[in-house]
């Protein structure tokens, strides 16, 4: 049994809003030979995989028969995982914890290019007797959420947009972000109301991509040259039920943090956790993450937002490699990108996106609408 | 082991046999619970990517290619990006013959959504010449006389040499279906 868990390797498709040349086959094996290479390991030994991947999202079922080949896993326990990113962290953080393996490969990829019809898949994850025969476009459940958070959150509108205009000025330093750019919170307050008082530019962009990690046994990880541990792990899932939800707070993140928290040891969040990947799928999120996992007091994450704080030379520094916003919405693959993204900070290998003295990163995730499921990572260099 | 004493009855091919119990009427389906029902409209469009682009512009023009990995030393069709053994890239390209062996078939006498079919459908993999022993090919057998088990029994058998029969050069599409079947010939050329 391995006390310790790391991530030895991180290989990533460069994140794209189309990619039209490559099979997701393709896509996968040129992020998992990066993986390989990146941990110093060969496909032959590896001990597991597993692969978060929907069937909705690929246009198969039974995805699952789909996975050995690009993740050099044929003949190898495979398991996949239809879930948040950080689920599948977390079964090969178990898979390590019980001694079953000692070298796992995680996957997640997206290819919605490929969904001609991204709002009937999304449709299809509201309940069918009471939810989906209103006809409402889903992303309307991200309106919602976001009145009643900047209601008793006491956000302003203003704040919404100033993690936009930094995220995306983030991506503008971070080679592998394709949505940088500089934009004012004045631009983000003109764009469009997509489901107010959500608007356009609030919105992240969708990308195709695809992330793969080699997570290794404490022993076998000292062996790997870069190892970026993994100190405290949790995920959380909510209850469906629309109507009734938390629309304020972001539950299932402050549950997941705590569990993360309580494994790592971490008492005083706030003190303790150096910079954060956090998900921005529509940008008050951030805030409601930032607060739900205890980095920001009720409502001051859109204070510290306006004040810099949050920027990649600020007091907290968030999302300094774009988060989704700059990045692209990667379904449950963005997890995956926010933890390699942090892990390659702890390394200092972020170059002109690094954060002085990233030692101690917190991630958090979410399922994206309509779900109220998400999760939490602690990743720290030693 | 002895042998089983009862006689072997000799095989009613579907879909003369009939199906025993009557189907659920519409009317117990929706009229005697509550149901609520909902027509998915999902499409995709999938990028085929480097190898299968390759191959399907291969079909359009009459060719099957495959590829070969130098570690192993396989040669697949359809061909792929990589190797899914070796874990590496499998750019070696090769011309294959359009003649192959059957590996395995069946005789199908109901379609996809199990309408029945009276004459039947075969679907076969066949091991296309110049690939390596068990590297398998999906397709469809055909030109073929009859419909009976008894009769379609009588032409085909496992490792009988078939012959890619090929849609007119305007109608194919860079499709798998520009192969319409494959079809036994007499003689096969040396492997
Ligand atoms: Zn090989």
């Amino acid at each position: 049994m391995s006390e310790g868990v790391a991530i030895v390797g991180v290989g990533a498709a460069v994140p794209r809003p189309l990619s039209r040349d490559v099979s997701y086959r393709e896509m996968i094996f040129d992020a998992a030979t990066r993986a390989h290479t990146d941990a110093g390991v060969t496909h032959h030994e590896i001990d597991s995989v597993v692969s978060v991947c929907e069937d909705l999202h690929e246009g198969t079922s039974i995805t699952d028969e789909y996975v050995p080949d690009q993740l050099g896993a044929v003949l190898k326990p495979v398991q996949t995982i239809a879930g948040d990113g950080v689920q599948g962290v977390a079964t090969g953080f178990m898979l390590i914890r019980t001694g079953i393996a000692d070298l796992v490969v995680i996957e997640s990829h997206c290819k919605s290019s490929n969904i001609l019809r991204h709002g009937d898949v999304l449709e299809m994850a509201l309940d069918p007797v009471y939810d989906r025969p209103l006809r409402a476009n889903p992303h309307y459940i991200a309106g919602m959420e976001m009145r009643r958070y900047l209601h008793e959150s006491g956000t302003t509108e203003e704040a919404v947009a100033a993690v936009v205009s930094k995220n995306r000025a983030h991506a503008l330093d971070n080679p592998v972000a394709p949505f940088g750019a500089r934009i004012h919170t004045d631009d983000v307050l003109a764009s469009s109301p997509l489901c107010e008082p959500l608007r356009v530019l609030e919105m992240s962009p969708y990308a195709d991509g695809a992330v793969v990690f080699v997570l290794a046994s404490e022993e076998r990880a000292r062996r790997c040259p870069r190892p970026v541990w993994i100190r405290g792990i949790g995920w959380i899932s909510d209850s469906p039920w629309l109507a009734m939800r938390e629309w304020a707070d972001a539950v299932y993140a402050s549950l997941s943090a705590q569990m993360a928290y309580q494994m790592a040891g971490i008492a005083s969040p706030a003190e303790e956790i150096g910079f954060a990947e956090v998900d921005d799928t529509y940008a008050y999120k951030e805030l409601q993450h930032l607060e739900a996992a205890q980095l920001a007091p009720r409502g001051r994450a859109g204070v510290m937002t306006l004040a810099g704080e949050t920027r990649r030379d600020g007091r907290l520094p968030v999302n300094c490699s774009g988060g989704s916003l700059g990045m692209g919405y990667c379904f449950d693959a963005s997890a995956l990108y926010r933890i390699a993204e942090a892990a390659r900070q702890i390394r200092g290998e972020s170059g002109r996106a690094q954060v002085a003295h990233a030692t101690t990163g917190l991630v958090i995730s979410w399922r994206g609408v309509p779900t109220q499921s998400g999760g939490a990572v602690v990743l720290n260099a030693d | 082991m002895a042998k089983p004493a009862r006689a072997v009855r000799k095989m009613d091919a579907p879909p003369w046999l009939a199906l025993r119990g009557s189907p659920l009427s519409d009317d117990e389906f929706h009229g005697k619970v509550s149901t609520t029902s909902w027509i998915p409209r999902l499409e995709y469009g999938w990028d085929a990517g480097i190898a299968i682009s390759r191959f399907l512009e291969g079909l359009k023009a009459g060719k099957i290619l495959g590829v070969r990995c130098r570690v192993c030393g396989r040669t697949v069709t359809p061909p792929r990006a990589f190797c899914e053994l070796d874990f590496r890239p499998m750019d070696d390209w090769v011309e294959l013959a359009d003649t192959a062996t059957i590996n395995t078939y069946s005789i199908c006498y109901v379609t996809w959504d199990l309408k029945p079919l009276r004459k039947p459908q075969i679907p076969a993999v066949v091991e296309i010449d110049g690939t390596t022993p068990r590297v398998g090919f999906l397709h469809l057998i055909g030109g073929v006389n009859g419909s009976s088990v008894e009769a379609i029994r009588k032409q085909l058998r496992v490792g009988m040499p078939v012959r890619a029969v090929w849609k007119k050069p305007h109608q194919r599409a860079g499709a798998i279906t520009d192969i319409l079947y494959f079809e036994p010939v007499k003689r096969h050329p040396e492997r």
